[in-house]
């Protein structure tokens, strides 16, 4: 019993609450925001120290104990992932002081932040398949009204196919748990993996899998199911757009790792056959999709699709190799996504536009700015010491091993198109004569550049403390690969 | 019973889909009304059609019917209540905005953002 587990979820939701009494006074909403996101994170911190050193929390709400009240389980994989998401949280908040303007800020900005933080912090802890769904719907809520806030044409075209597409994957969310509550009588997801192992080798089940796999892709963004994501990224404002990148896709490939480690092991030749596959093509679609564009934001929109099919990949080889490489490439792909966008961002502050063709020459004015989106662009595409590298190598080593010698050239193939996409940007955008911007005086940049300076600066950190981190990863890549360890810490048998 | 039911929700699915698979806005958002009905039929079918009392112990009964997928279709009746006030709402905002209901004008090019 424990509850230091549910205070990532509460502080935000707490806060959140109150800030919406003060909505018109934007200092209260900065700092109050900027304060709860911090301590958010201190209490993360302190969250991953503790599952470090005592094994995996659980914390039964209302102390029902635990198939028959809601559990919440935090093991290593989802404490790292809640620090990740307050480090990325509080960073978008301190740059929204200066990017997202004030009329929004006025219209309960910071407030819907921080529920989509709840959101997102709450699905990543719970040990309930429905309480998951819920926390997906609240993460979906805030992100609705966070991609139409403002009401831009473009924002009000784009979130009209978001939401449609999300209420339909929510619908196919409902229904799939109601096919599994029905073979399995149970909601707490390590009650539901005990009796899977139990009914042993079901067809039903494995058709479970695979609407699973449906549902959580759409939110995910894996193959077949990614078409929504581009334009409706497309749409809001860069700070919007990074916690968008950074955290929601990432919500679908974390629920993907859990259902697909935790419960379906059964029929592993077929379900992990197809997730392969589709990993595999997410991959080669997002890399058309990155080197195809001269938009900056379409560029780091597709490398996101990229991401994903990497994780993916790592999660359906099913090694502790691969699965700690994943682990590793999905918390370095959080920080390095919400970075690109925030220099996207000050690119188009400075510019007016995101069209490459548009500008260039700005490292003659912003030093400070190109190296930063240089030194980004390497941990993207994973060059040694940046943080992208362990983790692929880790995939790529465990692919090999798993012979699946194909996909793990195609992982090392589409470094080298992520590395061109981007590389593309800094060549065409930063370097050449500069070229008339609007307004020919230097725009001052220097305030909005702290939250991107953080996050390349952890990134760098991330790739060299890889050693500092591997006892992490490595506890986190056991329990996905030992389901055993999960149900004994909820069930307490 | 549950034969029935799953005929009833799968007629249910059917003409969500083909609704929302039309040009107009507003015969895709009644589209996921159905859609919703239909996920929720299917919750109850699922937890079991078997005879029982309501869930209220005041009733003394030797069998109540199962209470846990009552509790999941309130709450995600709620939830697709909350969802679908916001997107009707967006839809006529959208609809003062851009000035056309049809999904088929909602393209974005390069052209105009």
């Amino acid at each position: 019993m424990n509850n230091l587990i549910i205070m990532p979820i509460l502080i935000p939701l707490i806060s959140g609450v109150l800030l919406i009494f003060f909505s018109k006074n934007i200092q209260i909403q900065r700092w109050g925001a900027a304060l709860s996101s911090f301590i958010t994170m201190i209490v993360s911190v302190m969250l991953v120290q503790q599952v470090k050193t005592e094994g995996i929390q659980t914390m039964d709400v209302s102390n029902w104990e635990a198939p028959f009240g809601i559990t919440l389980v935090s093991d290593m994989l989802s404490a790292m992932l809640v620090l990740t998401t307050s480090i990325i949280a509080f960073t978008c908040i301190i740059y929204s002081f200066r990017s997202i303007g004030e009329d929004r800020e006025r219209f309960y900005y910071y407030p819907v932040v921080l529920f989509l933080i709840v959101g997102v912090n709450g699905a990543f802890t719970t040990g309930d398949i429905f309480n998951l769904f819920v926390f997906f719907e609240v993460l979906l809520m805030a992100s609705y009204v966070l991609i139409v806030h403002g009401g831009t044409k473009i924002q009000l075209r784009e979130s009209i196919k978001y939401i449609l597409v999300n209420v339909i994957s929510s619908a196919l969310f409902v229904i799939t748990v109601g096919f599994l509550y029905s073979v399995v009588g149970t909601l707490n997801m390590a009650h539901i993996s005990e009796r899977i192992n139990a009914a042993n080798q079901s067809g039903i089940l494995t058709v479970i899998a695979i609407l699973f796999l449906i549902v959580f892709g759409l939110k995910g963004a894996i193959f077949p199911l990614y078409f929504w994501l581009p334009g409706s990224y497309y749409a809001p404002p860069s700070a919007i757009t990074a916690l968008f990148g950074a955290l929601l896709t990432k919500v679908g490939v974390y629920s993907i790792m859990r259902t697909y480690t935790l419960f379906f092991n059964h029929d592993a030749g077929y379900t992990h056959q197809i997730l392969s596959v589709l990993a595999i093509l997410t991959i080669i679609f997002g890399v058309i999709g990155a080197i195809a564009f001269w938009d900056v934001n379409k560029i780091i929109i597709y490398n996101i699709i990229v991401a994903v099919g990497i994780i993916l990949f790592g999660v359906s080889v099913m090694t502790p190799t691969t699965l700690a490489g994943s682990i590793f490439y999905l918390m370095h792909d959080m920080i390095i996504k919400a970075a690109l966008f925030f220099l996207a961002g000050v690119m188009i502050a400075i510019t007016g536009t995101s069209n490459l063709r548009g500008f260039s020459g700005l490292i003659k004015r912003y030093p400070g700015l190109g190296w930063s989106f240089f030194l980004a662009s390497l941990a993207l595409a994973g060059i040694p010491p940046l943080s992208g590298f362990a983790g692929k190598l880790l995939i790529v080593q465990g692919g090999f091993e798993g012979e699946r010698f194909w996909g793990a050239a195609i992982v090392l193939m589409s470094s080298l198109l992520m590395l061109f996409s981007v590389m593309k940007v800094f060549i065409h955008g930063f370097w050449g004569n500069p070229r008339t911007f609007e307004g020919e005086d230097k725009v001052p940049v220097g305030a909005l550049m702290v939250a991107p300076f953080v996050l390349v600066g952890l990134s760098v950190l991330y790739g060299i403390g890889t050693e500092v981190l591997m006892p992490y990863i490595i506890k986190a890549a056991e329990t996905l690969s030992d389901p055993s360890i999960y149900i004994e810490a909820v069930l307490k048998e | 019973m549950e034969i029935l039911m799953a005929f009833v929700i799968g007629i249910l699915f059917m003409s969500a889909t083909y609704l929302m698979l039309s040009k107009s806005l507003l015969r895709i958002i009644i589209g996921t009304g159905l859609l919703s009905h239909g996920a929720h039929l299917l919750l109850l079918t699922m937890g079991g059609l078997k005879r029982g009392a309501p869930p209220l112990l005041g009733e003394h009964a030797e069998t109540y019917t199962d209470p846990i997928p009552q509790a999941l279709i309130l709450t995600a009746i709620v939830i697709s209540f909350g969802v679908t006030a916001f997107f009707l709402v967006l839809a006529y905002r959208a609809y003062q905005e851009l000035g056309t209901d049809n999904m088929e004008r909602l393209r974005g090019t390069e052209r105009h953002e």
